[in-house]
């Protein structure tokens, strides 16, 4: 028994091939991204290394700042919004009618691709003939937003095609949480005369913290690594007003060819994502609810 | 418990249901159902408003109400999106790297899975751990040396570039999820087919794997959902016409015609509807999967 079940050759067989993978395609790359940063390079020409000039450069570069201090924003407004989607939760678990009709509603944004929505609500926000703007002139609002156009409100309007995409994917996540609380601690409660609101927030919220301060982390950490919609929706634009890490570091990378200063800037967003996870993790770090 | 005990509990629970039922309760009701009827409507609105422009005229579009319905339905739009934008080659690029990257995935990760959970090694614990912090690595940090990498291996412009991505990146979810399934199994079985000399690989294809079928449909739905939508790794990855994917084809596509609406309209629409479709059919599994998928992770 013991000896067919730790073959080592049967082992290797079976894990080599795609630790090989990780290893070459996630692993080293995240090494060769901090070695990179050492470089001035253009992505063709040769490599010259130029120590930390690249780093204490992106210590001092406001707009890498700047687009960090975006991505932190919507990260706390994506873990901000976990309560509403925690709140619906709530109430379609609550053994209602339709429940699970309208979670399968909920979750159809999110089965499209970044790029689509992207695409769709650069047309809903379009000033004079996307849907939005026409329906504010319909109730009767004189001079709607430029949206995507306005730089000071570019940022808050990208939140919503993202509250929008999520939605689904954080109800069903807690939805899924909340079935698994054991019914008789909710009969318990009842018989002690608890209202729905006191067993929802003193006994099935407590219950599920663990998937809670999971989302928290995937909300915040997801948004520090938001890419497609952004790059799609406004490319960083207007003037910066909506740049965020990924579409800085790829913007330098790919289309101003620096290639050594895009690396920096991409260590520096597997610094600050490694960081955060902690940070969150410390934050949160209450004992779990065990049933 | 006798059949009076058992009736006299059925009459008090019916009428403190009844007593539960009262008006204030019901007016709760109906406003607890409108809130969520309306953020149904907006979860569903913005496609429905895609899909009444893409039949229409630029001139309806620009001119009437936003929620007039097409006079006359351009089903032309569609023919113009269709041949125009090149989407029947970006349709067959997304189905092709889609399939052999779910493929791939799949299998490999039940080979890990297995070896890990099932195998007894030393290591296992640590090799699982470098699999699961694969899932929190930032793809963006790893696009440059990638870039580079498949360069130097001559695989710029190469789908194998893409559809290796795909595999490296899904691995860590994939195993996850398959980790939470492989533990409940039993081990009985598998000791009784090593008593009976049954050979390692013998167990796993024809034992352990089928077992899994289930847990399987769930990552492959996971899978196909990233794969289909991905677009960063072909932007970056791919140059020419022939090799991109439907997600960068529409992105490039709207670029160009960026004042045709119908056009935009009926490119996007056709992007959607395949995986509108597939959600009709498996939404139970899809609903499901993301669920088990992401509670275990």
């Amino acid at each position: 028994m013991k000896s067919v079940m730790s073959n080592k050759w049967v082992i290797s067989l079976y894990v080599l091939p795609s630790l090989l993978l990780i290893l070459l395609l996630i692993y080293i790359p995240i090494v060769l991204t901090g070695y990179y940063g050492l470089m001035d390079w253009n992505g063709i020409g040769k490599m010259k290394f130029i120590g930390l000039e690249n780093y204490i450069e992106l210590a001092k570069d406001t707009k890498f700042w700047q687009s960090a201090w975006h991505s932190l924003l919507l990260g706390l407004f994506s873990a901000l919004s976990l309560v509403g989607y925690l709140i619906l939760s709530l109430i379609l678990a609550s053994k209602i009618k339709g429940a699970n009709f309208l979670r399968k509603i909920y979750l159809i944004p999110m089965l499209l691709s970044s790029v689509a929505i992207g695409q769709l609500w650069a047309k809903i926000f379009d000033p004079t003939n996307g849907m939005l703007n026409r329906m504010l002139v319909l109730i009767g609002v004189d001079n709607p937003p430029l949206w995507l156009a306005d730089s000071n409100i570019v940022l808050y309007a990208l939140f919503f095609p993202i509250v929008w995409q999520y939605a689904g994917f954080y109800i069903i996540i807690f939805y899924a949480a909340l079935k698994n609380v054991p019914e008789e601690l909710i009969e318990a409660a009842k018989i002690d005369g608890a209202t729905s609101i006191q067993i929802a927030y003193k006994i099935k919220v407590p219950l599920i913290s663990g998937v809670i301060k999971v989302m928290v982390i995937l909300a915040i950490v997801g948004s520090l690594k938001y890419f497609d919609l952004i790059f799609v929706l406004t490319g960083g634009g207007p003037n910066g007003a909506s740049e965020v890490m990924a579409s800085y570091m790829y913007t330098e990378a790919f289309s101003k060819y620096n290639f050594g200063y895009g690396s920096a800037i991409g260590f520096g967003l597997l610094v600050i994502c490694i960081v955060a996870t902690w940070v969150i993790q410390k934050l949160l770090n209450t004992k779990d609810v065990d049933y | 418990m006798s059949r009076v005990a058992i009736e006299t509990q059925k009459t008090t629970l019916s009428a403190s249901y009844k007593t539960s039922k009262t008006l204030g309760n019901k007016i709760g009701y109906g406003i607890l159902y409108f809130i969520l009827g309306v953020i149904a409507i907006i979860q569903v609105y913005p496609l429905i408003w895609l899909f009444l422009f893409s039949l229409k005229t630029n001139q309806e579009v620009f001119g009437m109400s936003p929620f007039a319905l097409p006079q006359d339905p351009q089903w032309g739009n569609y023919a113009k999106a269709w041949t125009a934008g090149h989407i029947d080659v970006y349709f067959f690029n997304s189905v092709l790297y889609t399939v052999a990257a779910v493929v791939i995935t799949v299998i490999l990760a039940s080979f890990v899975t297995f070896a890990i959970t099932r195998m007894e090694w030393k290591l296992s614990g640590l090799v699982l751990g470098l699999f699961m912090a694969g899932y929190m690595i930032p793809l963006h940090s790893t696009l440059i040396p990638l870039f580079n990498f498949f360069k130097m291996a001559n695989m710029i412009d190469n789908p194998m570039s893409v559809i290796l991505s795909y595999v490296a990146f899904n691995l860590p979810i994939t195993i996850m999820i398959l980790t939470g399934f492989y533990k409940t199994i039993p081990r009985e079985i598998e000791e009784a087919a090593v008593v009976d000399g049954c050979s390692i690989h013998r167990i796993f294809f024809q034992i352990t794997l089928p077992m899994t079928v289930p847990v399987l449909s769930t990552t492959v739905i996971i899978n196909m959902i990233y794969n289909w939508n991905e677009f960063v790794f072909v932007n970056t990855f791919l140059s020419s016409d022939k090799w991109k994917t439907i997600t960068v084809g529409v992105n490039n596509f709207v670029g160009q015609y960026l004042t045709d609406w119908g056009a935009i309209g009926a490119t996007l629409m056709i992007s959607i509807i395949p995986v509108l479709i597939a959600y009709f059919i498996l939404s139970d599994r899809i609903v499901e999967g993301i669920a088990a998928g992401s509670v275990k992770g």
